[in-house]
């Protein structure tokens, strides 16, 4: 039995310890043993889900992918790679350099989100490249850097959550996607904002459950109420912000008993709310996926922001806002150049210096990087169509089944002239691919990865790869060689790199270094030096803004883009389950895991079951103006009577789902939108 | 492309926003006869309640004219349309030319034509609310004359202040036009435990410098007496421009007067029959009027009225027909009078048509959706009526649990499968984790597992 190897679990950002050995342990049934790490903050408790338990699973997996594919035929590393190299520059010289799109993952390591950014720009010349991550907290990602000058999800400690008196978690559900969460929450006064009593909400202190597509109502309604009752911490106010005024006149627009007729969250229980945030010594507001993911998930983030602000808890010890990130690399992901409008170092593409700098890095001029490309959706949505993009190379993604809309996203890319996948299994996409490069996952290579704290954390290398298997930046530097360009495929050398393009921008890496996240469990960004400690709590002092105040921004409720209506009476929401991660493409192929959910499934309130006449277990279909699916209903007085719920982990719910965007953070509507539901006799 | 409005009250003001969201081009000019910015209406019981202050009821900034190139002159009331020309004409002389015209003129508060009412405030605009405020500093004892929705807010924002308050109601019960008559009882006997006593079926004859005569002679002692005693749509300056005026000046559905250029929303306007005195109609009227002005096509097809009382420590909702009874619909009712708690659903045709809440309740919100939407009721009223009734907490008692019941959720584990683990020899929570992983996820199974194990445990004890 070998020494056991530090790392961390292949799933959420919470990206709990873990220790990987051989031999023989309970249920692992693999030769690997999976134990949790005390080390490490996020789990130091010693806890893992199952998801993490069975991870090892996906090492062994018989539907691993080993060989690279061409049309469906194995075929030698270099004879896949001059494929793609040759019709990649072939679509080039014929459509231009944005003929060829990227898209990356939240899951990918920062080394690798890296790589893909500068083989975007630099390799491939294309200003076409977005990542899923756009889906995941993007619209937060927009608000933090609004408010507050930059954006770390959480920017304290997991730990801190621990010492408050109370937490407003706004649209998450930390019990079912991230569990060893919950230990960080046995201290405080739980409040929860869900349109279910999830499990989350069940041990909630107070649970407000509005309406789909009404949490900016609540969120403004609780500021109502705050500054009706004289709980804003006008000091705070006035010494660490701007901009409140503003706000404060529009919230006269926002009396708590308009806001019950939209939320339908009673008033007594808004004003329960914020004379708890507000009585509190030290409180948190935190928003999830379901407060983010609409057309207006930005100014809904805002929105709890001000609230924040307004009672005086972002930039305090023992307080704050964050955004509770899903994706295991989501925090990093967003923060080295493979979003459309990004550069390393949480730099903004249009920025002169930015160019300048990173263009000295790169060893090209400024003029050279391509501008601000387009949006996730955007992007797929314009695929193959005669502006759009001809050839897609994917990495760490699976949007067949995880972009809104995706009978639409399906057809789009069915129209390419050349799909690319870099998977570990073949997942619905790469199914559909031209070329299929098997890669390393997780435990089978080195490399960063920045969890939901803005704590950057070292994955090792706990076993080989099965043969055959190349990670993603071998074919990125495949390619890349074969275009002309010397890339590096040593995740250390890599990563070195990334800390000298990001050097100097708001997410700046340049002196963390393997062994110190070794010796340190984990270095918090930003960390200019190697002297530097690193930053657990970036806002002490003073926030991100040119003037180190906060910003209030007004903002103003608005219905979804999607209403239910007589056609389609009911609202979808769509969500996790504690079993499965993201679109389930390694999940669903864990035994255990699809023993505990095996199927896609509805859930519905039994009064509406009673007055569409379905009964537990009936399959029912599901219809929306996008398309329509199939799942078992399921029936639960947890979920309001106007709502239906489906987890999002197989192919199916996205088709319902609505690409409505969001003005500033281009993210679709996910959490709501309109649908019919009809039992199949 | 030149908008006129005509009041800047609730209803002029969203207009004006909301033209001005639609479309950055089109010139606006909005005349408000008070001379402060726009204001809700809806908060002056908060003020009159001491919760809010008068700056903070502004709905817009000063800088937000400026900012959004919208020309507002306040103070300054339109005397005259002059429909041949197009223009609007201020008591101070002022010709203003228009394309299209917006009234939105808002309705004044009814003054009873009694000796020495003018000695009387009313209760409609921050003016008032600002000499209301300012004579309770002075005051000993008061009278609000009016049991409606805004007399019974403005009777509870001055007991709020400590000041006794008698609340005179010309009909049988208060807010006789949204309750049934237990339901006003109830209301009173409610306001009774917070220092507003109440009078009903009195009539005020005169207010004098003691207070208010009631029409059989009786003085009911004050020295601040409160008018509530329901409003007027302002429809004199369309009635002399020659539009059609019946209670409020008539619009069709999409807000237009019989003049295609002229619209009339809010409190002032009439449709289909009905002038509504609440503000969501007003804005909802605004969304339409607004679409309809800038080229898009929208319908207003009326309002559903949903009444909600805004006074400290008094819960109350009220929307629809609340007043029907069972020969016309099915009434659902709980009374409870002793806890001031009284809940009515009116029910017709399987839909929610009408119900009143007293008292706090969870209901509510659920309630006011099904209403609004018109949305199918469902039938186990009484769960509506009651949130959570229907599900009580399930014992998670060790005995009682099935053995497909799942404990830990994070690891997926059933009692049964924690059975196994004791009987294959697990006599500790420790020993039930290591080999099932029960408790090692979010760790709030903690207690079943160990209940469990106990209670196994336990078994064996007595087995033995």
């Amino acid at each position: 039995m070998s020494e056991p190897v530090k790392t961390h679990c292949p799933y959420c950002a919470l990206q709990c310890g873990m220790e990987i050995g051989t031999g023989i342990g309970p249920g692992s049934g693999t030769g690997l043993v999976i134990t949790p790490r005390t080390d490490i903050p996020a789990n130091a408790s010693g806890a893992l889900c199952q998801k993490g338990w069975t991870a090892g699973e996906l090492l062994t997996n018989g539907e691993r992918l080993t060989t690279p594919l061409l049309h469906g035929e194995p075929v030698a590393w270099d004879v896949a790679l001059d494929y793609v190299a040759d019709r990649v520059s072939a679509l080039r010289a014929e459509h231009g350099p944005d003929a060829v799109a990227v898209f990356g993952g939240g899951g990918l390591t920062n080394e690798k989100a890296y790589a893909l950014g500068k083989f975007a720009r630099v390799a491939l010349g294309t200003s076409q490249i977005d990542y899923n991550g756009r889906f995941c907290m993007s619209s937060a990602a927009a608000a933090s850097i609004r408010a507050f000058g930059m954006d770390r999800g959480m920017p304290f400690p997991i730990t801190d959550l621990a010492e408050a008196d109370v937490v407003l978690l706004a649209g998450g559900n930390v019990a079912e996607t991230m569990p060893p969460f919950v230990r960080h929450l046995s201290g405080p006064r739980l409040i929860v904002v869900d349109p279910r009593r999830t499990p989350t909400a069940k041990m909630a202190w107070l649970h407000l459950q509005p309406a789909p597509g009404t949490d900016l109502a609540l969120a403004l309604g609780l500021l109502h109420l705050a500054v009706a009752e004289d709980l804003v911490d006008e000091a705070y106010v006035a010494a660490r912000t701007t901009g409140f005024e503003e706000v404060r006149t529009s919230l006269a627009s926002w009396w708590p008993e308009r806001v019950e007729r939209i939320t339908g969250v009673p008033v007594h229980r808004m004003r329960q709310a914020a004379r708890a945030l507000a009585a509190a010594g030290n409180a948190y507001v935190l928003t999830g996926r379901g407060a983010e993911q609409h057309a207006k998930g930005t100014d809904t983030v805002t929105a709890f922001i001000n609230l924040a602000l307004a009672l005086g808890l972002p930039g305090t010890h023992g307080s704050g806002y964050g955004c509770v990130t899903g994706q295991g690399n989501g925090q990093g992901g967003r923060e080295h150049g493979q979003k459309a409008d990004q550069l390393p170092g949480y730099r903004k593409i249009d920025d002169p210096a930015a160019r300048e700098h990173v263009a000295g890095v790169w060893g090209i001029a400024a003029e050279d990087i391509p501008g601000p490309g387009r949006s996730a959706y955007e992007l797929l949505d314009a695929l193959g169509t005669p502006e759009g993009p001809k050839a897609l190379l994917l990495f760490g993604s699976n949007p067949i089944v995880s972009a809104p809309g995706s009978d639409r996203v399906a057809a789009r890319i069915g129209a390419l002239d050349l799909l690319v996948a870099c998977d570990v299994v073949m997942s619905e996409t790469a199914v559909l691919a031209d070329v299929v490069f098997p890669v390393t996952q997780w435990a089978e290579e080195t490399g960063t990865m920045t969890n939901l704290e803005g704590r950057v954390l070292l994955r090792r290398r706990a076993v080989a790869p099965p043969p055959g298997v190349r990670s993603d930046l071998d074919v990125i530097a495949g390619l890349a060689e074969r275009l002309g360009h010397r890339f590096a495929t040593d995740p250390g050398e890599v990563f070195d790199e990334l800390r000298r393009a990001g050097a100097g921008g708001p997410a700046d890496y340049s002196g963390i270094t393997y062994e110190r996240i070794a010796d340190e469990t984990g270095v918090f960004w930003p960390c200019p030096s190697p002297e530097h400690p690193g930053t657990p709590r970036p806002f002490l002092d003073s926030f991100a803004t040119p003037d180190g105040r906060a910003r209030f921004v007004p903002v103003q409720h608005r219905p979804a883009d999607e209403e239910p209506d007589d056609d389609y009476p009911v609202h979808l929401s769509t969500g996790r389950v504690l079993a499965h991660y993201q679109s389930g493409a390694q999940t669903r192929r864990i035994e255990p895991l699809v023993r505990a959910a095996p199927e896609p499934y509805i859930e519905l309130h039994p009064d509406l079951a009673e007055h569409l006449d379905i009964a537990a277990g009936d399959v029912v279909r599901v219809t929306s103006r996008r398309g329509e699916t199939k799942a078992v209903a399921r029936i639960s007085d947890a979920i309001r009577r106007d709502t239906v719920f489906m987890p999002f982990h197989w192919e199916g719910a996205n088709r319902l789902t609505n690409p409505a965007l969001d003005p500033t953070s281009r993210m679709p509507e996910f959490k709501v939108c309109a649908v019919r539901v009809e039992r199949l006799s | 492309m030149r908008l006129v409005v005509v009041g800047n009250g609730m209803a002029g003001s969203r207009l004006v926003s909301e033209v001005r969201a639609r479309d950055p081009h089109i010139r606006i000019t909005v005349f408000g006869a008070e001379s402060c910015r726009p204001y809700n209406r809806v908060l002056l019981s908060n003020v009159l309640a001491g919760g809010s202050r008068p700056e903070q009821v502004r709905l817009l900034d000063a800088s937000w004219y400026d900012a959004n190139r919208v020309t507002a002159v306040f103070g300054s009331a339109v005397a005259h349309i002059d429909r041949e020309t197009r223009h609007v004409v201020t008591e101070d002389g002022r010709r203003e030319p228009y394309d299209l015209l917006v009234l939105a003129t808002g309705s004044d508060a009814i003054v009873p034509p009694i000796p020495g009412v003018e000695r009387a405030i009313p209760f409609r605009t921050l003016d008032d609310c600002e000499r209301i405020l300012g004579a309770a500093e002075k005051a000993r004892q008061s009278v609000v004359i009016g049991g409606g929705l805004l007399g019974v807010e403005a009777a509870r924002g001055l007991a709020g202040r400590g000041l006794p308050v008698t609340l005179l109601h010309l009909a049988g019960h208060l807010m006789e036009r949204q309750l049934d008559v237990e339901a006003g009882e109830v209301l009173g006997e409610t306001l009774a435990g917070l220092g507003i006593q109440t009078r009903t079926g009195v009539s005020a004859a005169g207010v004098d410098d003691d207070g208010v005569r009631l029409d059989t002679g009786e003085l009911v002692e004050a020295d601040l007496v409160v008018l509530a005693c329901g409003v007027r749509p302002v429809t004199n300056l369309a009635a002399e421009a020659g539009l059609e005026v019946r209670r409020g000046v008539v619009v069709d559905d999409e807000l237009r007067t019989d003049d295609p250029s002229i619209f009339a929303i809010g409190e002032c306007a009439e449709h289909d029959g009905t002038v509504y005195g609440l503000v969501a109609p007003a804005w909802e009227q605004a969304a339409v009027a607004a679409d309809v002005i800038t080229g898009g096509k929208a319908l207003y097809r009326g309002s559903r009225l949903v009444t909600r009382l805004k006074a400290k420590s008094v819960e109350l909702a009220a929307m629809g027909e609340t007043q029907l009874g069972e020969e016309h619909a099915e009434v659902v009712r709980f009374s409870h009078r002793a806890r001031g708690t009284y809940r009515k659903l009116v029910i017709r045709d399987g839909r929610l048509v009408g119900a009143i809440l007293l008292g706090e309740s969870d209901a509510v919100g659920t309630l006011t959706q099904l209403f609004d939407r018109g949305a199918p009721v469902p039938g186990d009223r009484a769960g509506l009526l009651f949130p959570g009734l229907g599900s009580a907490p399930v014992t998670d008692s060790p005995t009682l649990m099935p053995d497909a019941a799942k404990v830990c959720h994070c690891n997926n584990v059933t009692k049964g499968q924690i059975r196994a683990c004791w009987e294959a020899g697990a006599r500790d929570v420790a020993g039930v984790a290591a080999a099932t992983r029960a408790t090692t996820g979010c760790g709030t199974c903690r207690d079943a597992v160990e209940g469990i194990v106990g209670w196994l445990c336990e078994q064996e004890g007595i087995s033995v």
